[in-house]
């Protein structure tokens, strides 16, 4: 496998998002904010403080990891499948040097770019809002990346293994949006009843949060473990996207 | 040495056998038609060439590589025309001969003047800013043509090259073949036209439920066989190939 020729995967993709970011630009990008707005303002308005944070101050860092890992997962579920059944855009590729192996790791690495690009959107935008901290906020991006290597995994995983695109609301929605809500984005676990806390650690979802609001607010209590866990985790799932593809798209 | 060899190859799909043990081989500078109805097994074939699957069993070698131990070394040498078009529709009509170029590591000003050159051959030149879906069917296939000649191949795959096509596109199609003939490019064809291969194939080897059940030269067959390659095909199989 050469990285070199699943760069230009990524090229590829990076060449038709630049054509088309203004259409799908909106979709990662609102939808954070919306939350911000209401929740932050909203219910902000009630809850003054969350572990002396003030509460839109909370949210805004756990808003950060949603919208890059909600990135990836858009971008390797539905992007993804485009590519890979409507377009027949893999074809083309599989036909060129390009092998299966360096397609998915171009695809998966175009996923973490993506996180990258919405990631450090938000931070602008909280930043503009004078939600954060420290500049030292910046040097979360590798971890941002990080959690959008792992998602982009999983949501090729998804991918290969869900009939069609019709299913995938059922990835969203019975296992995504719980890893969403229960990430402490907008609530802390602590207080939760201990099974909460135990599903928590095999969140992949809490921990990126957690990495983005260490980073935020300056606070950098187990914040390696955090890191370590993304790391680890996506080195072991690693094999299973090209695995899986290759059963799926090679007879 | 030969272009493509081919002995004792076989294709299961699960427990499906699509292609049953066929042997041939591709010379230099020939075109070479695989001919049979849908489900005959020449698009199973045509993928194991370009190295898109593995071979079940048996021998396959494209340019004395064997397909399955270098796979990106044969791609680099081959261009495929597959039968689906698959072209990016997000992208204009050079920044797809780009795009695709940079798969086999050319340059972007190099690949910007042989698009240039190709859109010139296949006559598309003044389009070269559209969008993908601003073509009709026919440029939509000679783009298709001009993409599998970006990396200068040595063997060139055509996979049903002008199904769907009108008639006036496909005779174009086929001049622009005859060209690369010519040129002495290898090339291999798939097709259900009779009158496709029977104008373009020097050799052609007709296929029948994943077995070649005769091969040899157009005119040999006819000759043999009487009619024309139509008449073969229904007296070897005792069934008409349909469009």
């Amino acid at each position: 496998m050469k990285i070199k020729r699943a760069l230009k995967v990524w090229q590829r993709n990076f060449k038709v998002y630049t054509k088309l970011y203004k259409s799908s630009f909106a979709l990662n990008f609102f939808e954070p904010l919306i939350y911000l707005i209401a929740l932050g303002f909203g219910l902000g308005g009630y809850v003054k403080e969350i572990d002396g944070i003030p509460y839109i101050k909370f949210i805004a860092t756990g808003i950060i990891s949603t919208s890059a890992i909600f990135a990836a997962i858009y971008e390797c579920t539905y992007g993804t499948y485009v590519r890979m059944v409507f377009q027949k855009t893999f074809d083309g590729i599989l036909a060129t040097p390009i092998s299966l192996k360096e397609l998915t790791l171009g695809e998966i690495l175009w996923g973490s770019t993506k996180s990258l690009i919405y990631g450090f959107t938000i931070i602008l935008v909280i930043t503009f809002f004078g939600l954060i901290e420290s500049y030292q906020i910046l040097f979360s991006l590798p971890f941002i990346f990080l959690s959008g290597f792992f998602f982009a995994e999983v949501s090729i995983i998804i991918v290969t293994v869900l009939p069609g695109i019709d299913s995938f609301n059922y990835f969203y929605t019975l296992i995504i949006t719980p890893m969403f809500l229960f990430s402490s984005v907008f609530f802390p676990l602590d207080d939760l009843p201990k099974f909460v806390k135990i599903a928590a650690f095999f969140n992949p979802f809490y921990h990126s949060v957690n990495i983005c609001r260490g980073f935020a607010l300056n606070n950098f209590d187990g914040i390696i473990f955090e890191i370590l866990w993304l790391l680890i985790g996506a080195i072991i799932i690693f094999p299973f996207p090209y695995i899986l593809m290759k059963k799926k798209i090679v007879p | 040495m030969f272009i493509v060899n081919s002995k004792g190859l076989k294709k299961y799909y699960g427990t499906f056998l699509a292609v049953k043990g066929i042997d041939f081989e591709i010379k230099e500078g020939e075109c070479f038609g695989f001919l049979g109805p849908n489900g005959a097994g020449k698009t199973t074939v045509m993928r194991m060439i370009q190295c898109f699957m593995e071979p079940s069993e048996g021998v396959l070698e494209v340019f004395g590589m064997d397909t399955k131990k270098y796979p990106s070394k044969i791609k680099e040498k081959i261009g495929v025309m597959p039968q689906e078009n698959n072209l990016d529709p997000d992208l204009s009509v050079e920044e797809n001969l780009i795009v695709y170029a940079n798969y086999f590591d050319i340059k972007k000003k190099v690949a910007k003047e042989k698009g240039e050159e190709l859109l010139r051959f296949v006559d598309m030149l003044e389009y070269k800013k559209y969008k993908i879906d601003k073509l009709s069917g026919g440029m939509k296939r000679k783009l298709v043509l001009a993409r599998a000649l970006i990396n200068g191949p040595d063997l060139i795959i055509l996979d049903e090259p002008t199904t769907g096509l009108d008639p006036q596109s496909r005779h174009n199609v086929w001049d622009m073949l005859k060209i690369l003939k010519s040129k002495g490019k290898t090339s291999i064809l798939t097709t259900h036209y009779m009158e496709e291969a029977d104008n373009l194939c020097d050799r052609v080897a007709i296929m029948d439920s994943g077995l070649i059940i005769e091969s040899g030269k157009p005119e040999e067959l006819k000759n043999k066989y009487g009619g024309n390659l139509e008449d073969v095909y229904l007296k070897l199989t005792g069934k008409k190939l349909e469009n």
